[in-house]
């Protein structure tokens, strides 16, 4: 790593220390996602898990590199998110007013 | 030496809560624990020095998201014992594809290095410690970005619409305000002035037909009055 950049906040943490954290978090939402094949609403709770390790490997990034570009991304990355959540949650809904119950390995009756 | 300290401890927080938003048996408290890893990460964002990320997270993802999983997760009548059969079956795959997937993270983590150039390559330097990072942000958010922000607010605006759309239930036998036909009343409405104290049945105002169930409640009235 280049000991020249990290300027304005002192990185008392390597960088290595954050993309570590993001990976761990991103292997735990993948986890999730196959451990609660039948609860929509702990894989949608995965997909976040994801997405905050990604923001987290961002602003690592950002705050290295001393380019604020990271920062803008990861907000959009937050927007992106909180409309799938809010999508995702109004399917769950619907689908459990309809069904009434929210089995994944029930939804393929959902195509068509 | 602070800030070491204080990241491994947000950072442990930060990994022993995304275990339990995974495995935890009540989705309420996956939904807890998902709020305590939202804290524990704005914390990161802190010490990597994103303040106002840091602040966004906590605002939206505490204040909307984790609320809006809340409200569903208690809002619908779920049958959670049913939901955790599969889980015995599932975690054994789960865990080999999560471990390959660590372990070649980890050899990517061990291999990779800047460019020389990567300086140079900056898009948007930090302007430094003069300019807090709110402002940093602004400056290039509302110039350089403007039209990734608003394509950003249309796909929240979308995904409010949709939102809507694909929840909003048309019940039959609902009656709702009919504000084309109040508008469009003409002829019946005037102003009349009522003598002070002579009550509007005395004017043959008419009035909305009474209960059937009146008479019995009012034999009840005089009955219980008569108590008194």
């Amino acid at each position: 790593m280049t000991p020249t950049m990290g300027g304005t906040t002192e990185m008392a943490i390597g960088l290595a220390h954050y993309l570590t954290v993001g990976a761990i978090l991103l292997v735990l939402g993948v986890f999730g996602i196959f451990l609660n094949r039948k609860n929509v609403i702990v894989i949608l709770m995965s997909i976040e898990l994801i997405l905050l390790s990604v923001n987290l490997n961002f602003v690592a990034f950002s705050a290295w590199l001393d380019d604020l570009t990271g920062q803008i991304f990861a907000m959009f990355v937050l927007t992106v998110a909180a409309a799938e959540a809010a999508i995702g949650l109004a399917i769950v809904v619907i689908y459990f007013r309809n069904r009434g119950s929210i089995e994944v390995e029930d939804i393929s009756t959902l195509k068509g | 030496m602070i800030a070491a300290l204080a990241f491994y401890l947000f950072a442990a927080v930060l990994i022993a809560s995304a275990v339990m938003v995974v495995t935890a048996r009540n989705p309420v408290h996956s939904v807890l624990f998902l709020i305590l890893a939202f804290f524990n990460a704005a914390a990161l964002f802190l010490i990597a020095g994103a303040e106002f990320l840091a602040m966004i997270l906590v605002i939206v993802y505490v204040g909307a998201v984790a609320v809006l999983f809340l409200f569903v997760v208690m809002m619908l009548d779920i049958d959670f014992a049913r939901l955790r059969e599969g889980f015995q079956r599932y975690a054994p795959i789960g865990a080999v594809v999560g471990g390959i997937l660590f372990l070649e993270l980890l050899l990517v983590l061990g291999s990779w290095t800047f460019a020389d150039q990567s300086e140079d390559l900056r898009l948007s330097p930090n302007p430094g410690a003069s300019v807090t990072n709110a402002e940093a942000i602004g400056r290039i958010l509302y110039t350089d970005y403007v039209y990734l922000f608003q394509i950003s607010g249309l796909i929240l605006l979308v995904a409010m619409i949709g939102a809507i759309v694909l929840t909003l239930r048309e019940r039959v036998g609902t009656r709702r305000q009919n504000i084309e036909a109040q508008v469009a009343r003409s002829g019946s409405i005037s102003l009349e002035q009522v003598p002070t104290g002579a009550g509007i049945r005395a004017l043959g105002i008419r009035r909305p037909p009474e209960p059937e169930a009146e008479p019995p409640a009012v034999t009840h009235d005089a009955h219980h009055g008569g108590h008194h």
